[in-house]
C-alpha cells in the first residue's frame, strides 16, 4: 500500500516535472524542472532498492551535470528569444500527435502482456517485493564493477579522460 | 505500526529544534570571539553579557520589511534561499549524535537514521545547496550577484573533488559508508583515524571551509567583494534562511569531521586505564564537546587569517588539494590491502 | 487503484511515458540547450527501465548499466556543451535551425 502510494505520487511529479521541462519558456525554468524531475527519479531508484544508483544520480547527474547546463545556460544571454521566429517546415502538431500515438501503442503493449499472463504477473510482483540480497547494494555494485565488469569500467575511464580533454579543448579561447 | 513513526518525529522534531537555536547562538559566539580577539567586547547590552542578542537578532529579520525587487525572476527568487537550507537541514539526518540511550524505558538511538549509504548522501546532499547560491545570483537579475553566485558555485564545485577524494579514503580504511559504522569502526580500532590519515583532516578541513563559504574562502559573501555577493539583494526573512543555511553547513562540516576523525561519541584514550572515569559522561555530551571546539576552530580562523583572491582560492583547489588528495587516497589503498 | 500491487510494468510505463517526453521535447522546441536536456530526459528513461528490471529479476547488473549510462551521460553533456559554446561564439544563436553551415 506505501509503496503504490510512493510510486504514484512520485510518477505525477516525474511526468509533471518533464512536462514542464520541455513546456517552459525561460531555459533557467526549465533546467530548475529538471532538478526537480531528476530528484524524483532519485527518490523512485530508492523505492526500487538501488539507493547507491539514487546518490549516484542526486550527486553525479543533478548535482553535476545539470549545473553545468545551468553554467551554460546563464553564460549564453540572448538578446532574442530562439522560439521569436516560426520556421514554417516545422510542424511541432503533427510531431506531438506521432509521439503520443507511439506511447499509446506502447503501454497497450505492457497492459497486453501484463495481463494476458496472470500466473506470470503474480511471480513477476512477488519477485518484485522481494528486496535485492543480503550484503547491501553498495558493495554488490561494487563487486559487480571490479570483477565481471572491469573492462566497460576502465574503458569508461577512459571516455570521461577523452571528454575532459576534449571541453578543455572547446573552451579555451583561440588564441 | 504507529509506534514506528513517533520515535523518528520526536527526533527530528529535537534536532531541528536544537539545530536553529544553536545557529542563532552560534552568530553571538562568532560576534564575541572576534571582538575579544580584536580587543574589544561584542554585543554587551542585550541581557547579561549579550546573551539575549540573537533572540533580538531574529525578531529584526522577521519584522524587517522584505523588498523584492521589481524584475526579479520571482520563483526562483523564492525557491533560492529554500534550496540552500533544505539540504543543510535534511544532512542532520545521517549525523550520530551518540550510541544508544535508554529513555523511560525504550531503547532510543540517538541519530535519525543509519543509513547504509551515510557518507555518500551527505556529499550528495550538499551538492544540491550550490543550486541555491547559483539561483539566486541569476534570480535577483543584477550583475554583482550573478557575478559572485557564479564565482561561488565554481569554488563549491572545485573543493567538491578534493573532499570527495578524502572522504572515500576514509571509506577505504574504516570499511564502511554508515556514518554510525564509521564511529563504530574507530572504537574497534582503538585510535581515532585522525592519527591514521591526518591528510586527510588537513584537505577535508580546508575543504570543508570552502564548501561552506568561510574565511579565508568568503569571496562570495564577504560585503568588501562585489557589494556582498549573491544574497544583495536579499533583506528580512529571506536573507535569514541564506544566513541560517550558512551557520547549519558549518555544523554539519563540523558534526561530519568530528565522526570521521575525533571518534564521534566515543571518549577520548579508551585504551588507557586510568582514564575510564571519562567513561561516565555521555555519549552525546563528548560529541557536543567535540563539535563545538571545530565550530571554535572556524570562527578562530575567520578572525585571524586575510581572504584569498579568487585566482589563488582556485589554484589551490585545483593544484594543491586535489593532487595531495589523490595521493593520499592511493597510499591509503596500497597500506589497506597491505595490511 | 491502491489494490493492484506496483509490479514492473508501472515502471516501465513511466519510463515510456518520460521517454516520450524526452522525443517531443527534442522534436518541438528548437533552443539546443532545451534540446540537450531532453535527451537527458529519454536517458533517465532508460535507467529507470534498468533498474525496473534489475529489481525484477535480483541480479545488480542493471544498476551497473545505468552506472554506464550516467557516466556517458556526463561525458556527452561536456562534450555537447563545449560545443555548443564553440558554435555560439560564432553564429551567436541557440536556435537549432542555425546550425546549416554545411548546407550546399
Amino acid at each position: 500500500m506505501m509503496e503504490a502510494f510512493a510510486f504514484y505520487a512520485l510518477a505525477a511529479l516525474i511526468v509533471g516535472f518533464g512536462v514542464m521541462v520541455i513546456a517552459a519558456r525561460n531555459p533557467v525554468h526549465s533546467v530548475v524542472f529538471l532538478v526537480l524531475n531528476f530528484l524524483g527519479i532519485a527518490v523512485m531508484y530508492v523505492v526500487l532498492g538501488a539507493e547507491f544508483l539514487a546518490v549516484i544520480q542526486v550527486l553525479v547527474y543533478a548535482g553535476g551535470i545539470v549545473v553545468l547546463y545551468l553554467f551554460v545556460v546563464m553564460l549564453v544571454t540572448l538578446k532574442r528569444a530562439p522560439e521569436a521566429h516560426q520556421d514554417p517546415h516545422r510542424k511541432t502538431g503533427l510531431g506531438v500527435g506521432l509521439a503520443a500515438a507511439v506511447l499509446a501503442e506502447v503501454i497497450a503493449i505492457l497492459v497486453y502482456t501484463s495481463s494476458a499472463a496472470p500466473v506470470l504477473t503474480t511471480a513477476v510482483s512477488a519477485a518484485a517485493l522481494k528486496t535485492p540480497a543480503l550484503t547491501g547494494n553498495t558493495e554488490q555494485v561494487g563487486w559487480a564493477l571490479y570483477t565481471d565488469y572491469l573492462i566497460p569500467f576502465e574503458v569508461a575511464s577512459m571516455l570521461l579522460l577523452a571528454a575532459m580533454i576534449g571541453a578543455i579543448l572547446f573552451a579555451r579561447r583561440a588564441d | 505500526m504507529s509506534e514506528t513513526w513517533i520515535l523518528p518525529l520526536v527526533q527530528i522534531a529535537v534536532v531541528l529544534n536544537a539545530i536553529l537555536i544553536s545557529v542563532t547562538y552560534i552568530v553571538l559566539l562568532e560576534r564575541k570571539v572576534i571582538a575579544w580577539v580584536q580587543s574589544r567586547l561584542g554585543p554587551m547590552r542585550v541581557g547579561p553579557w549579550g546573551t539575549l542578542q540573537p533572540i533580538a537578532d531574529v525578531l529584526k529579520l522577521m519584522l524587517k520589511e522584505d523588498i523584492t525587487p521589481i524584475r526579479v525572476d520571482r520563483p526562483l527568487f523564492t525557491l533560492a534561499p529554500i534550496m540552500s537550507l533544505v539540504p543543510a537541514l535534511i544532512t542532520f539526518a545521517v549525523i550520530p549524535f551518540g550510541g544508544h540511550v535508554t529513555l523511560f524505558g525504550h531503547d532510543v538511538p540517538l541519530f535519525i537514521a543509519d543509513v547504509n549509504i551515510g557518507l555518500l548522501y551527505i556529499v550528495s546532499v550538499t551538492s544540491i545547496g550550490i543550486y541555491g547560491i547559483i539561483l539566486a545570483g541569476y534570480a535577483s537579475n543584477s550583475k554583482y550577484p550573478l557575478l559572485a553566485g557564479l564565482r561561488a558555485s565554481a569554488q563549491l564545485i572545485s573543493y567538491e573533488v578534493a573532499v570527495t577524494m578524502m572522504l572515500v579514503s576514509i571509506v577505504v580504511t574504516s570499511g564502511t559508508l554508515s556514518m554510525v559504522g564509521i564511529g563504530e569502526a574507530q572504537r574497534t580500532s582503538g585510535v581515532w583515524f585522525a592519527f591514521i590519515q591526518p591528510v586527510a583532516l588537513v584537505v577535508l578541513f580546508i575543504g570543508g571551509l570552502a564548501e561552506t563559504n568561510r574565511s579565508p574562502f568568503d569571496l562570495a559573501e564577504a560585503e568588501q567583494e562585489l557589494t556582498g555577493g549573491f544574497h544583495t539583494e536579499y533583506s528580512g526573512m529571506r536573507f535569514a534562511l541564506f544566513f541560517l543555511a550558512e551557520y547549519a553547513n558549518m555544523i554539519v562540516v563540523s558534526g561530519v569531521m568530528v565522526t570521521l576523525f575525533f571518534g564521534g561519541w566515543l571518549q577520548p584514550f579508551p585504551n588507557i586505564a586510568a582514564l575510564s572515569f571519562l567513561g561516565f559522561v555521555p555519549g552525546w555530551i563528548w560529541f557536543l564537546v567535540k563539535v563545538f571546539f571545530f565550530l571554535y576552530l572556524f570562527i578562530w580562523i575567520r578572525a585571524t587569517l586575510p581572504r584569498y583572491r579568487y585566482d589563488q582560492l582556485m589554484r589551490l583547489g585545483w593544484k594543491v588539494l586535489i593532487p595531495v588528495a589523490l595521493v593520499n587516497l592511493a597510499v591509503t589503498a596500497v597500506v589497506k590491502v597491505l595490511r | 487503484m491502491h489494490f493492484v500491487p506496483i509490479t514492473p510494468y508501472h515502471y516501465l510505463v513511466l519510463a515510456a511515458a518520460l521517454f516520450t517526453l524526452g522525443v517531443i521535447g527534442v522534436m518541438v522546441r528548437r533552443n539546443i540547450i532545451i534540446l540537450f536536456m531532453s535527451i537527458e530526459l529519454m536517458l533517465n528513461a532508460v535507467n529507470l527501465n534498468f533498474v525496473a528490471f534489475s529489481r525484477l529479476h535480483q541480479h545488480v547488473v542493471g544498476q551497473v548499466f545505468a552506472l554506464f549510462v550516467i557516466a556517458v551521460a556526463a561525458a556527452e553533456a561536456a562534450v555537447g556543451l563545449g560545443i555548443l559554446l564553440a558554435f555560439y561564439r560564432n553564429k551567436e544563436t541557440l536556435n537549432v535551425d542555425d546550425v546549416n553551415l554545411l548546407r550546399g
